[in-house]
């Protein structure tokens, strides 16, 4: 770090951040806080913060009602599957478009973009009933293609965005020395673009992890993720903070702690080719 | 790409085949209301003595009903048990996508069925649902403060009583408000509980040629009656509050009244979630002076088996356990009889050990009060009382039901409201093709 | 530098994409065409005739479509301005040397995690209820009466919601952008004794106009698809009923298959006039 700073600032600046970032923070600590509450708890007033008797009995009564593990289960499946599946077909795309660009690729690359446009609620009908005729319906298999299907302009877009930064002139080396398209790809691109592609399979992950639509329209039991797990604690009779606060962090936990553990990854690529 | 999708198939197939190999499964849907879930904890007895294995689906009424029609209505046969109300039955029915329960066996007694709930699941003289519980409204309200207000609450009131008892009980200072109803947008939410308050007005939707009454004087009174009341004396933020949202306030002793499902009154009365469990009392869903039409509905949550399914025989005999004599013993036994799934058989209030239960006499009065098939004072080409049993129904319910929750927000006047609703509801009547 | 073989495996690859894209958009998109010039009302028996474009006239003439239009505007606007404005000074914040950067950024990003529908519930009850949210215990400690906030203050409630959620994204791509900004450019224009304001003005901001177009190109196309947040809480009333909302309505609750598809259509249309106008900036932006 070239720029020197005073104490004082650096101070100053660590609490207003720490501020900040407690203050965004604090709904997901607020969930994860009043999911070890009692209902009576969890809407006293004045609220209590810390100090209370820490219960696990809404974690119990959600096991009980629910197969979390199921649940879980199928997140897990859907969300890595379909951004394997969409990775496969990605990466020689953006690969393509990135070192062999044509007088189209930027239409290509922005059509693509904007096959995300088409309102999901508009084509339901279409597609429950394509599922239905390829008996789809309820299954991880079709889950797992819609979600490729959806992100995979995302992907496309991150790698590409990626890929176009590796220098030209290292290829024509390879070249040169005789490498042919597979170990080009595979010695020279893939070492260089792995944080473009661990970001996009993380971002891509959380996408998916958290799309809410297809995977509780497409979904009864057998295929049904976190989404529709707690699409039964919204709402239902009596109070019911507590055990909605426990199915929401028994909901978010997986993923956050995901991201948490690969952020330096997510935000090492995640640039969109913002940054020139 | 041919090859990829005869790929897919062939997964999906292996997948399907797969799950088909070990013992029969059915797949359920249901609502996450505490009877549904108390069903599904004791379900294991049911998978003790079949051998049929159940999944569960539980999802929050709104998400259920939307799954549900969206499944029945392109014959998709992702449920084998469906958890359906009172108005999709017959019209679902109708379609031929409901399977008949006419082959339930003669034990499960189907004539033991209320009448008032066997009508309004039947479709042709068919039951094509068997309830799972039934509901009518009532009133609910705090024996303690209309003591204090020195007011009895007459056992069949009328609307006047409730305003009266509603002012006497409001004191602010200490969060209680008189009265607490639903305001939240929705045909199942606001829109059942305004339209029963039309129908003792003297209100109707439609007349007999399909034209929305909306316009009326009838639903001007009654709406404006309704805003008054909920402004006046109602909780703040009532705009947002449906029967959950009324239920926790009520439990936690912030109003005074409370009209609504029957069913209500054992939540109210359980001490373990209600702080106010042994102040409560019960009346028959008001009137207004000189009318006889009472302000009261009729419900009921049922199981029926669509179409689609390739495991009738199986769904069969699981609607036949959860709707029998047999499980209102076992929860009695288990949690109760204050817990026992009300409102869906005669034999249950002919029971000596239910009579004892506090509401049960005055649930079976609010559910013979109710007549679907003569809902309002004019004649209508419609049956429901506090809905209309029409596909449409849903879709202007919904809407028209969002210009109310606007009015009680306070952004519209009952007239705006009233306006807005009508417009909508000829869009959609036209829309259509009546 | 490419060869004709290399192009043509080039293409290949770039095949697959393509030709999956293209029957994800078509397939249905034909479909949602073709329903929308049929009276389709599945609760009355499915097909029921040809209608022309009566479908699309009677989307457009119904009193709700241009309030839905309005609200989509709104909510998509308000939620990038707010993210965008928001993230440009938490992303100089979180560039400032401090202690604990890392921990900071991690609860800075955490909202992203969460899925729409959790955080929807989660606002709406436990924040924004009117009896039992905490927001309302904070204005009643404060002796104020309560924002009753999904009724009075729904567009804002809705817009604060969403905002929230995609913060993270606009922080995280723009702290990128600004980290790769010439420090020395900067420390330069500081010993001019440039005032803060004019250094922001004249070199960061037209350093990040690349990533603001893009984290704008990005969430806008999220934005307009917003579902969940809604779902949950209002249900399209006090105002909040947006395009995708309106088709919801008449798709699924009113069961109007055909006047439904019309709208997707509407809203197909929109939604690329928008993005076209968007990817102009973008395209001409991926050229530099």
């Amino acid at each position: 770090m070239a720029r020197t700073v005073t104490t004082q600032r650096k101070i100053v600046t660590t609490l207003v951040a720490w501020g900040i970032g407690l203050l965004i923070f604090f709904p997901i600590l607020w969930t994860i806080l009043t999911s070890f509450k009692t209902e009576a708890q969890a809407i006293a007033d004045p609220p209590v913060w810390f100090f209370f008797d820490w219960t696990l009995e809404n974690y119990r009564v959600v096991q009980e009602r629910s197969n979390y593990s199921r649940f879980l289960w199928n997140s897990i499946i859907i969300a890595g599957g379909s951004t394997l599946l969409g990775m496969i077909v990605a990466i020689p795309a953006a690969w393509s478009m990135a070192f062999v660009p044509s007088a189209q690729t930027k239409n290509i690359l922005l059509w693509m973009l904007s096959t995300k446009m088409l309102p999901a609620v508009g084509v339901l009908y279409p597609i429950y009933l394509i599922f239905i005729q390829l008996g789809l319906l309820d299954t991880r298999v079709g889950l797992t293609i819609v979600l490729m299907l959806i992100n995979l302009p995302i992907m496309v877009w991150m790698l590409y965005t990626y890929f176009k930064e590796i220098p030209g002139e290292i290829l024509e080396a390879a070249r040169m020395d005789g490498a042919g398209l597979r170990e080009e790809i595979l010695f020279v691109l893939t070492p260089m673009a792995i944080p473009g592609i661990a970001s996009t399979i993380l971002l891509n992950i959380i996408l998916a992890w958290n799309e809410a639509f297809w995977t509780l329209n497409l979904t009864a039991a057998r295929a049904a993720p976190l989404t529709a797990f707690i699409a039964s604690y919204s709402s239902p009779e009596g109070l019911f903070y507590a055990k909605l606060s426990a199915a929401s962090t028994m909901a978010i936990a997986p993923i956050l702690i995901l991201g948490w553990f690969s952020q330096k990854q997510l935000v090492r690529g995640l640039t969109f080719g913002a940054v020139k | 790409m041919r090859l990829g999708r005869s790929l897919v198939a062939s997964t999906a197939i292996a997948l399907i085949a797969s799950s088909g190999a070990y013992a029969q499964t059915l797949t359920i849907a249901t609502v996450n209301n505490g009877d549904m879930i108390r069903m599904q904890g004791l379900s294991s007895e049911f998978t003790e003595a079949t051998g049929i294995e159940l999944e569960w689906v539980i999802l929050e009424e709104n998400i259920l009903r939307q799954r549900v029609t969206q499944d029945i209505a392109t014959s998709g046969g992702q449920f084998d048990v469906m958890t359906i109300g009172m108005y999709e039955a017959p019209i679902w029915a109708e379609r031929s996508w409901l399977v008949s329960l006419d082959d339930l066996p003669e034990e499960y007694d189907i004539n033991d069925i209320l009448p008032a709930m066997r009508a309004g699941l039947s479709f042709e003289d068919s039951l094509y649902a068997a309830p799972f519980y039934g509901e009518s409204s009532m009133v609910m309200y705090r024996t303690d403060l209309m003591e204090a207000a020195g007011l009895e609450m007459p056992e069949e009131p009328t609307w006047d009583d409730i305003a009266a008892a509603a002012e006497a009980m409001t004191d602010r200072d200490n969060g209680i408000n008189g009265i607490c109803m639903r305001g939240r947008a929705g045909w199942g939410e606001n829109m059942a509980f305004i339209t029963t308050v039309a129908n003792s007005f003297g209100a109707r939707w439609f007349d007999e040629d399909w034209n929305a009454q909306l316009d009326s004087p009838e639903w001007l009174e009654a709406v404006t009656f309704y805003n008054d009341l909920i402004q006046n004396y109602g909780p703040s933020g009532a705009a947002n509050n449906g029967f959950n949202e009324n239920l926790t306030l009520f439990q936690q002793g912030r109003c005074g009244m409370w009209i609504d499902a029957t069913v209500a009154a054992s939540f109210v009365t359980n001490p373990n979630d209600s702080t106010v469990a042994d102040s409560v009392g019960f009346a028959l869903a008001p009137n207004r002076e000189g009318l006889d039409k009472r302000a009261n509905w009729l419900w009921a949550w049922a199981l029926a088996i669509p179409a689609s399914t390739q495991q009738q025989e199986a769904a069969m005999e699981f609607i036949n356990w959860a709707t029998s004599k047999e499980y209102l013993e076992l929860v009695a036994e288990r949690e109760g009889w204050a817990n026992v799934p009300p409102g869906s058989r005669t034999s249950l209030y002919e029971n000596e050990e239910y009579a004892q239960v506090p509401f049960a006499d005055m649930t079976l009065r609010s559910i013979n009060a109710a007549d679907p098939n003569n809902p309002t004072v004019d004649p209508v080409p419609y049956v429901g009382i506090q809905f209309v049993a029409i596909p449409e129904w849903a879709g202007i319910g919904t809407s028209a039901g969002q210009e109310f929750s606007a009015m009680v927000a306070g952004q519209l006047t009952p007239e705006q409201a009233l306006a807005r609703a009508q417009a909508l509801v000829t869009d959609e009547m036209e829309a259509a093709g009546y | 530098m490419s060869t004709k073989a290399s192009r043509s495996a080039a293409r290949l690859m770039l095949a697959p994409a393509v030709i999956l894209l293209l029957g994800w958009m078509l397939v249905p998109l034909t479909l949602t065409l073709i329903f929308s010039f049929q009276r389709f009302l599945p609760m009355r028996g499915g097909f029921q005739g040809w209608v022309g474009f009566e479908n699309y006239v009677r989307f457009v003439t119904s009193s709700a479509f241009w309030p839905s239009v309005q609200a989509t505007v709104v909510i998509v606007g308000g939620v990038l301005l707010i993210t965008v404005t928001l993230g440009i000074l938490l992303a100089i914040l979180l560039d400032q040397p401090m202690w604990g950067q890392g921990v900071v950024r991690i609860l800075v990003i955490a909202p992203f995690f969460v899925m729409p529908t959790v955080s929807g519930l989660v606002w709406k009850n436990m924040f924004m209820d009117p009896n039992n949210g905490l927001l309302s215990h904070l204005w009643r400690f404060f002796g104020a009466d309560p924002i009753i906030w999904l009724s009075d203050a729904s567009m804002l409630s809705i817009i604060l919601i969403v905002s929230w959620q995609w913060l993270p994204f606009a922080t995280l791509i723009l702290l990128t952008a600004i980290q790769s900004l010439d420090s020395e450019q900067l420390e330069a224009a500081e010993m001019d004794g440039a005032p803060i304001l004019s250094r922001f003005w004249h070199i960061i901001l037209p350093h990040l106009s690349r990533a603001i177009t893009i984290v704008i190109l990005i969430q806008t196309i999220f934005l307009l698809a917003i579902f969940a947040e809604i779902f949950v809480t209002t249900q399209g009333s006090f105002g909040t009923r947006t395009l995708t909302y309106l088709i919801f309505q008449r798709v699924l609750e009113s069961q109007n298959v055909g006047l439904g598809s019309a709208g997707g259509i509407y809203a197909v249309i929109l939604a690329n006039i928008f993005a076209l106008f968007l990817m102009r900036i973008v395209g001409k932006n991926l050229d530099r």
